[in-house]
């Protein structure tokens, strides 16, 4: 078994584990305080708990599954999110086209591109050819009501469902010298610092929350939720040194810069929901809502520590 | 024997290909899921909109849900008719009342008759306009009277119009919910414009208060 091989299989136990532990106490939780199924947050931790075994299995899979299964993956995730994006955004028909471009041309091109491992193709398609004609497109059903408004917005969901997001595969793509074969824990290292950041600001919330830190984006969301969870999050990340290129310090620097862009990745796309009048994304994930209310912190927090990654450690 | 068998296949993959595009969810009525043997009635805006129906109701109901739609529609070609016919098992009417040789009212009270449950779309048409619901033709009064036992089941459907506009060809992904209202019965003595009022009503209730994705 190579040592990548072997670190995965660590991994997974570890956070099987994890969410052994958390499948128990929610089902303690359950008995004592909620047998009748009527204490809502106790039915929805349990919906949560149990969504992570899926997502935790999905994501087991497509690393199994290798390359080609993990640009999958996301490549599904970037078609929901957008789905749930565009759903919630102000389109006239007029838009039809430039919408069809971007979930059947943009987002698989964004993908092959990744696949092909065409890196200075990729990172300019959306930002450059994808912002340029879309409104082309857009501009030739000459339907002129709020044109910039819709497609300022056709563009936003674009760079956040699919660029953004696609930078956690694109860690496959990196040359570390002293690290080949192994990319793949850079990604299970980045998605596993930024939803623990979340679930432990949760937990911390829970257990000592009483000053709001956000009261108009995230009402759930607290001072001291926040310092716990990225400060616990932050050790967790530096504790994982030993499945990535770097120094303890120099993981705990990354997971710190993580948690942080996660965090307010998350604000950022709160604010979103509240202009548009509604709690969650969506309804794929049971208990957490839609998928972008689980990947809000990751699309922030990706693209960052790629480039953090690559300017100081990647060949390419 | 074959045609059944592709009749099978066509319609569960109509039905993931629906779901995989618009992720259908349906929200029920707080009083439960609609009756074993229901009319359901629906705002109409696409081609697509009783295949979102059809394809979130439960498999026990599903199964009995027979959509009624215009014979020159669905008979125009073999792929058409194969579709309407085989698959949807449709209840098809003819909508010119000069040139048709049956009364459409006779044929879903015919199908009630047979255990079927109906899905129709009363504005009677698609609906192009900004207005968001055009207004109601007779027959779902009719039926409600010949068959007065039989729940009507309100069903609006949100955003398909948005995913295939008419006279577009390829639809875009888009979230559409499917809201179930509470099921109302024709009241004895009730007039023709007071049920039609009624049901228009009850139909426009479901519908979600902004709409301002037109904006």
């Amino acid at each position: 078994m190579s040592t990548t091989t072997s670190d995965m299989v660590t991994l997974l136990l570890g956070v099987g584990g994890i969410l052994l532990f958390a499948s128990s106490v929610g089902y303690i939780l359950q008995r004592k305080l909620s047998p009748d199924g009527s204490n809502g947050a106790i039915e929805n931790l349990n919906a949560r708990i149990k969504a992570w075994w899926a997502m935790v299995f999905l994501i087991a899979v497509a690393f199994i599954a290798g390359r080609v299964g993990v640009l999958l993956l996301f490549a599904f995730c970037s078609f929901a999110a957008l789905r749930e994006f565009i759903t919630l955004i102000n389109t006239r028909r007029a838009d039809h086209w430039a919408i069809a471009a971007a979930f059947f041309l943009a987002l698989p091109i964004n993908y092959y591109l990744l696949w092909a491992e065409e890196y200075g193709i990729y990172a300019i398609f959306i930002p450059v050819y994808a912002f340029l004609l879309m409104p082309i497109i857009a501009v030739l059903r000459g339907d002129t009501q709020n044109f910039l408004l819709r497609i300022s917005e056709v563009q936003w969901a674009l760079m956040i469902c699919v660029f953004c997001a696609s930078h956690v595969p694109a860690l496959l793509t990196l040359q570390i010298p002293g690290y080949e074969g192994r990319n793949v824990l850079l990604i299970a290292f980045l998605v596993i610092v930024v939803q623990s950041s979340d679930v432990l600001q949760y937990v911390w919330g829970k257990l000592f929350g009483r000053t709001k830190i956000a009261p108009k984006l995230s009402p759930s969301k607290t001072v001291e939720g926040f310092a716990g969870g990225v400060a616990s999050a932050t050790l967790l990340g530096a504790s994982l040194w030993w499945i990535t290129p770097f120094t303890p310090l120099q993981a705990g620097l990354m997971s710190f810069i993580i948690t942080m862009m996660g965090f307010f990745g998350g604000l950022v796309m709160s604010a979103i929901k509240r202009d548009r009048g509604v709690k969650d994304w969506g309804h794929l994930i049971e208990g957490h809502g839609g998928l972008i209310d689980r990947l809000d912190s990751v699309v922030f927090s990706a693209p960052i520590f790629f480039h953090l990654t690559r300017y100081w450690w990647s060949l390419t | 024997m074959i045609r059944d068998l592709l009749a099978k296949l066509a319609s569960v993959a109509i039905m993931m290909f629906a779901r995989a595009l618009t992720a259908a969810r349906a929200i029920w009525h707080e009083t439960g899921l609609p009756p074993r043997q229901s009319i359901y009635f629906a705002n109409h805006s696409s081609h697509g909109d009783f295949i979102l129906i059809w394809a979130v109701l439960p498999p026990w109901l599903r199964e009995r849900a027979r959509p009624v739609a215009s014979a020159e529609y669905w008979l125009k070609s073999k792929l058409t008719s194969f579709i309407g016919r085989d698959v949807f098992d449709a209840v098809l009417i003819e909508r010119d009342p000069a040139a048709r040789t049956s009364d459409p009212v006779e044929q879903m009270a015919t199908a009630l008759d047979d255990g079927a449950s109906l899905i129709v779309f009363p504005e009677g048409t698609r609906n192009q306009t900004e207005a968001k619901l055009l207004p109601f033709k007779s027959g779902l009064y009719h039926l409600a009277r010949k068959r007065p036992d039989v729940a009507l089941v309100p069903v609006w459907i949100n955003n398909l119009n948005r995913v295939m506009p008419k006279g577009e060809f390829v639809p875009i992904p888009l979230i559409c919910t499917i809201n179930f209202g509470e099921p109302l019965k024709v009241e004895p003595g009730e007039s023709k414009e007071d049920f039609i009022a009624r049901a228009q009503g009850a139909l426009l209730s479901l519908a979600p208060a902004q709409t301002d994705n037109d904006a």
